[in-house]
């Protein structure tokens, strides 16, 4: 039963994963991109993360492919890309090139690592939080998170505040635009135009 | 029965790895900026699924406390993206990643 769970969900996310890279049109690859989020959300599951599921659909599949979607639809860049256009010849055989050493280096290690026994898991099993099946996977996470990683999480606060502040910095109008592009930049109206003619 | 076998955290990471080339190969051969975005999510996720593969097998909570941390990181990080890449489109529409040639000295 495991082996067809994970069997299912390595399909899903490896589908994903192509149809990001090779669709050439956005909307399609953002949501090919929720079936991988999905598929991994899966194999979460299959290793005792619940927690880390749930927040893997919520976080990625629901907001982060939706900020896409609405990047995306917000902007109307949502026609087709034109795969056949290449400016560098040798870039994408050169790209194919790195991406089979990548993968091979990694499971070289991985199954070298993992020598003559099945797992390839050589470094040292915990001696401090070690995982408790009669604990909730969420008390454990929880008692971890807000006591040896309590300054790091304070830190994320801070990051988001930032990132929240320049994204609104970025994203909003210069002062100086004249009416025209204004208009332009502004999609309500810019679609009412289009709807007016 | 062959259904009786059991994934071995190899087959997770090994997973982890062609999850991570596969979004290593989109970033270098895509030039629309947004999808070149969704699949540096890919490799994050290559990354967390390796982290959660390593906790369970080594049986401690500290690799999924990581990711908690990645996932929060990935967030921020897709807001200040699409926000230059908004601000980018505006200026450009329809610009790639090979218009993007300000910084070029």
């Amino acid at each position: 039963m495991a082996l067809v769970v994970f069997i299912a969900a390595a399909a899903m996310v490896l589908a994903g994963a192509l149809g990001v890279i090779l669709r050439p049109n956005p909307v399609h690859a953002a949501l090919s991109l929720i079936l991988t989020l999905f598929g991994i959300a899966v194999l979460f599951v299959a290793q005792d993360a619940q927690f880390l599921a749930v927040v893997q659909v919520i976080v990625y599949a629901g907001a982060i492919v939706v900020l896409f979607l609405f990047v995306i639809m917000l902007l109307g860049v949502d026609r087709t890309d034109d795969l056949s256009i290449e400016p560098l010849r040798v870039q994408r055989p050169l790209a194919v090139i790195i991406g089979v050493a990548v993968v091979g280096l990694v499971a070289a290690a991985v199954l070298v690592g993992a020598g003559d026994n099945s797992s390839a898991i050589t470094g040292q099993r915990s001696s401090g939080a070690a995982l408790d099946p009669s604990i909730p996977n969420i008390n454990q996470l929880a008692r971890s998170l807000f006591s040896d990683y309590v300054f790091a999480f304070e830190v994320t606060s801070i990051l988001l505040i930032i990132a929240v502040l320049g994204t609104v910095l970025l994203a909003r109008r210069p002062f100086r635009a004249g009416p025209a592009r204004g208009a332009q930049a502004t999609g309500d109206k810019a679609s009412e135009k289009v709807g007016a003619k | 029965m062959i259904l009786a076998v059991t994934p071995t955290p190899t087959w997770y990471l090994l997973l982890a790895a062609v999850l991570f080339g596969l979004g290593t190969v989109g970033l270098l051969i895509r030039r629309n900026p947004l999808v070149m975005f969704m699949c540096v999510e890919l490799m994050l996720n290559a990354v967390n699924l390796s982290f959660v593969s390593f906790s369970t097998a080594l049986d401690d909570v500290n690799g999924q406390t990581a990711v908690f941390f990645v996932l929060v990181v990935a967030a921020a990080e897709v807001v200040v993206g699409l926000g230059i890449i908004v601000a980018l489109l505006r200026r450009k529409p329809g610009a790639t990643a090979d218009d993007i040639t300000l910084l070029k000295g």
